[in-house]
């Protein structure tokens, strides 16, 4: 996950990136499920290119001080400052964080408890192509690990994509991609979820109706995440799509490889980020260097963005606006703006209503929010769901999972803080989720088991 | 009523969330330390002794109401660091939250995170179909387990704060009693099914807690009259 300050916004980036790598990589391939495999393809390619967006994250940090040096005002400002002021508004955005993290996995937990269809088995996704059904633990374990290559190098190749097309401006492309994959994560997936619920109770719908529904929620998300929304609205829709993806991945991903892949996509998530050759670094470098934003609807923003009224013409106040990032590529960055205000670029978005400077000194607060990839959330969830749907403990290890990555969320945002720059959010939580999961599945479990039998408490 | 203390007192301030999960996954680490000792007693034990599994539980009860206090203490020490760190972050001097409060929070989570762990399990089942007591068992398993349930969540928000207030002012006996109340509470319910046995006597510990913890957190019998009358 990559951290930075926001300062560099060209946000008007749509999620292109998304839709394009979508496109380029949409394989005619034989599926075992023949609607849903290109579908799914789309999601793991939206999916990657969300991660890659995560590595703009250090960038902007770069680019956001540089800029914040930049401004009259806050030369006085010395870094100290900065960084209480930041660290104070900390717990604030740690919270901002948690609750959409929390809502996901609820949303996951719920319904993969109630609705039997994303715990069947109805076959694997084109990236796992071994079966896990084979009698032998070595065979099994064989087959798991050779998922977990395929998948990660298949991710490899995208975010490699993703950066190439970024780092030589095919923009539109980008565009294209994003739009495309998002738009089918909308209509296609909401269709078969509202499908499923609506079939575990026994809920009559007609097709008309079932047809407006659907076409109203998919046309104002795809408004919402690629363009102008109000925050709250934009917020939600990217949780929902990340939980319907999550939903994929659970369903579709068998046990041991999707436990295999967690942890694979963890140390990949690191060394992408941190190596200084790491695509998502690159990519965050590319991105900074020339002052623009990660690709909008693959990222998650907790909060909106003021400008700064600043002296300097360019930097024209704006009202409040939303960072949307394409949740594709920026998978996993963390953003942490500082309270101060820089001399924020104005968001390139087109239609920037300029508000006249004022005064020389007007600063705003500016309530900038930390942001976190959607990537990010997409395996958090899998984490929990995978927990929920498979754990014979049921509801102690799905809560012991969510602990865990709640904490593991926290001490990032707390590293984020004492770096400030783009970290990798997937490692740490990943980490304490599954050896969470793994010792309360085992060891807590017969305990507590035991101990409900005999209605004994600790 | 747990949850409820929760929204009311916890819900608005981001730092006391933090702290809050922070505890329950303190509490949840001990759970896991101490099971893990049992679960290695168990297996390296005879399976078919009654008595012994019956002996080994005990020995694991209280290991892990052992193991619950020290990492109770192990919190402690992590926020008092935090304070100092929070102390020179802020703007005046002082901590936007005190030790107090704290302690109250970290009582919380835990009591929170034991509870869930407690009722959870318990509650998905009740919403499926079946008789409760079928088999000569009691009854009342499932009220019983609710108001133990509470009564152990008041118990440890209080217990942090006393916790905590003897490990400030170094009063270790005030630490030993509330590690002997715990071990007592826990050793009541050994007399499951007997109710009598068990839920009494916590709730009259709970009675003496909630009114030691009102002593030191500097109420006294005026402020309660006061806020009973309502500021007369």
């Amino acid at each position: 996950m990559i951290t930075f300050m926001n300062n560099s916004d060209s946000e008007e980036e749509p999620c292109n990136e998304r839709t394009s790598l979508m496109s380029a990589e949409s394989p005619p391939v034989p599926s075992y499920q023949d609607g849903l495999q290109a579908s799914e393809a789309g999601e793991v390619q939206t999916h990657r290119k969300r991660r890659a967006g995560s590595s703009r994250g250090p960038n902007n940090i770069a680019g956001g001080e540089m800029s914040g040096s930049g401004v009259p005002v806050r030369e006085s400002a010395p870094e100290n400052e900065e960084e209480e002021l930041t660290l104070k508004y900390g717990a604030k955005h740690v919270i901002m964080l948690f609750v959409p993290v929390t809502l996901c996995m609820i949303v996951v937990v719920a319904t993969i408890k109630s609705v039997r269809f994303y715990t069947e088995k109805n076959g694997q996704l084109i990236y796992t192509p071994f079966s896990e059904d084979t009698p032998s633990v070595g065979q099994r374990l064989l087959n798991s690990v050779l998922n977990t290559i395929i998948m990660i190098s298949v991710i490899i190749v995208m975010t490699v994509f993703l950066v190439l097309l970024y780092k030589y401006r095919c923009y539109k492309f980008i565009h294209g991609w994003l739009i495309l994959s998002s738009l089918m994560l909308l209509f296609l997936f909401t269709y078969i979820y509202l499908g499923e619920v609506l079939k575990t109770y026994n809920v009559a719908m007609d097709y008309p109706t079932l047809f407006l529904v659907i076409w109203n929620f998919g046309a104002v998300g795809m408004i919402c995440i690629h363009w102008k929304g109000p925050l709250q609205l934009q917020q939600a829709y990217l949780i929902m799509i990340s939980a319907l993806m999550a939903l994929v991945f659970i369903k579709y991903l068998p046990e041991w490889s999707a436990w295999v892949i967690l942890g694979a996509i963890s140390i990949y998530d690191l060394m992408a980020v941190l190596c200084p050759k790491g695509p998502l670094r690159m990519l965050v470098e590319t991105a900074q260097e020339r002052n623009e934003p990660i690709f909008p609807a693959l990222i998650y923003s907790s909060a909106m963005m003021w400008t700064v009224g600043m002296a300097k013409p360019d930097t024209a106040a704006r009202g409040p606006s939303q960072q949307t990032w394409d949740a594709a590529e920026d998978g996993r960055e963390h953003h942490r703006s500082p309270s101060h205000a820089d001399s924020r670029t104005s968001e390139t978005r087109s239609p920037v209503p300029t508000r006249p400077v004022t005064s020389l000194e007007e600063l705003e607060e500016e309530e900038r929010g930390v942001k976190l990839g959607l990537g990010d959330f997409i395996f958090y969830s899998v984490l929990v769901g995978k927990a929920a749907a498979t754990a014979s403990g049921d509801w102690n290890t799905t809560l012991a999972c969510f602990v865990a990555i709640l904490i593991g969320l926290c001490l990032t945002l707390l590293l984020l803080a004492v770096f400030k720059k783009a970290l990798p959010a997937l490692p740490i939580s990943i980490t304490f989720g599954l050896i969470f999961y793994f010792s309360t599945d085992n060891l807590v479990r017969p305990f507590m088991d035991t101990l409900a039998s005999h209605q004994l408490y600790i | 009523p747990a949850f409820g203390l929760f929204l009311f007192t916890i819900a608005r301030d981001p730092l006391r969330i933090i702290i809050l999960i922070a505890g329950a996954f303190f509490w949840l680490v001990s759970l896991l330390l101490s099971s893990l000792i049992w679960f290695i007693a168990v297996k390296a034990s005879d399976p078919q002794d009654e008595r012994l599994q019956k002996g080994l539980l005990i020995f694991g009860v209280m290991f892990s109401v052992l193991l619950q206090e020290a990492f109770r203490f192990l919190y402690y020490k992590l926020l008092r660091k935090a304070i100092e760190g929070l102390v020179a972050l802020s703007e005046d001097g002082c901590s936007p939250i005190s030790i107090q409060q704290m302690a109250y929070v970290a009582g919380v989570g835990f009591g929170l995170m034991s509870g869930a762990f407690s009722m959870i399990n318990l509650l998905a089942d009740a919403l499926g179909p079946g008789t409760v007591g079928i088999h000569g068992d009691s009854q009342l398993y499932f009220l019983t387990s609710a108001f133990m349930t509470m009564v152990l969540i008041f118990l440890h928000t209080f217990w942090g704060i006393l916790f905590f207030h003897g490990c400030e002012h170094r009063r270790w006996w005030e630490i030993a009693a509330v590690i002997v109340m715990h071990l007592t509470v826990s050793g009541s319910s050994f007399c499951n099914p007997l109710y009598v046995g068990s839920l009494v006597p916590s709730y009259i510990l709970m009675a003496a807690a909630a009114a030691w913890a009102y002593l030191l957190s500097g109420g006294s019998v005026q402020n309660l009259r006061r806020f009973l009358l309502c500021k007369s």
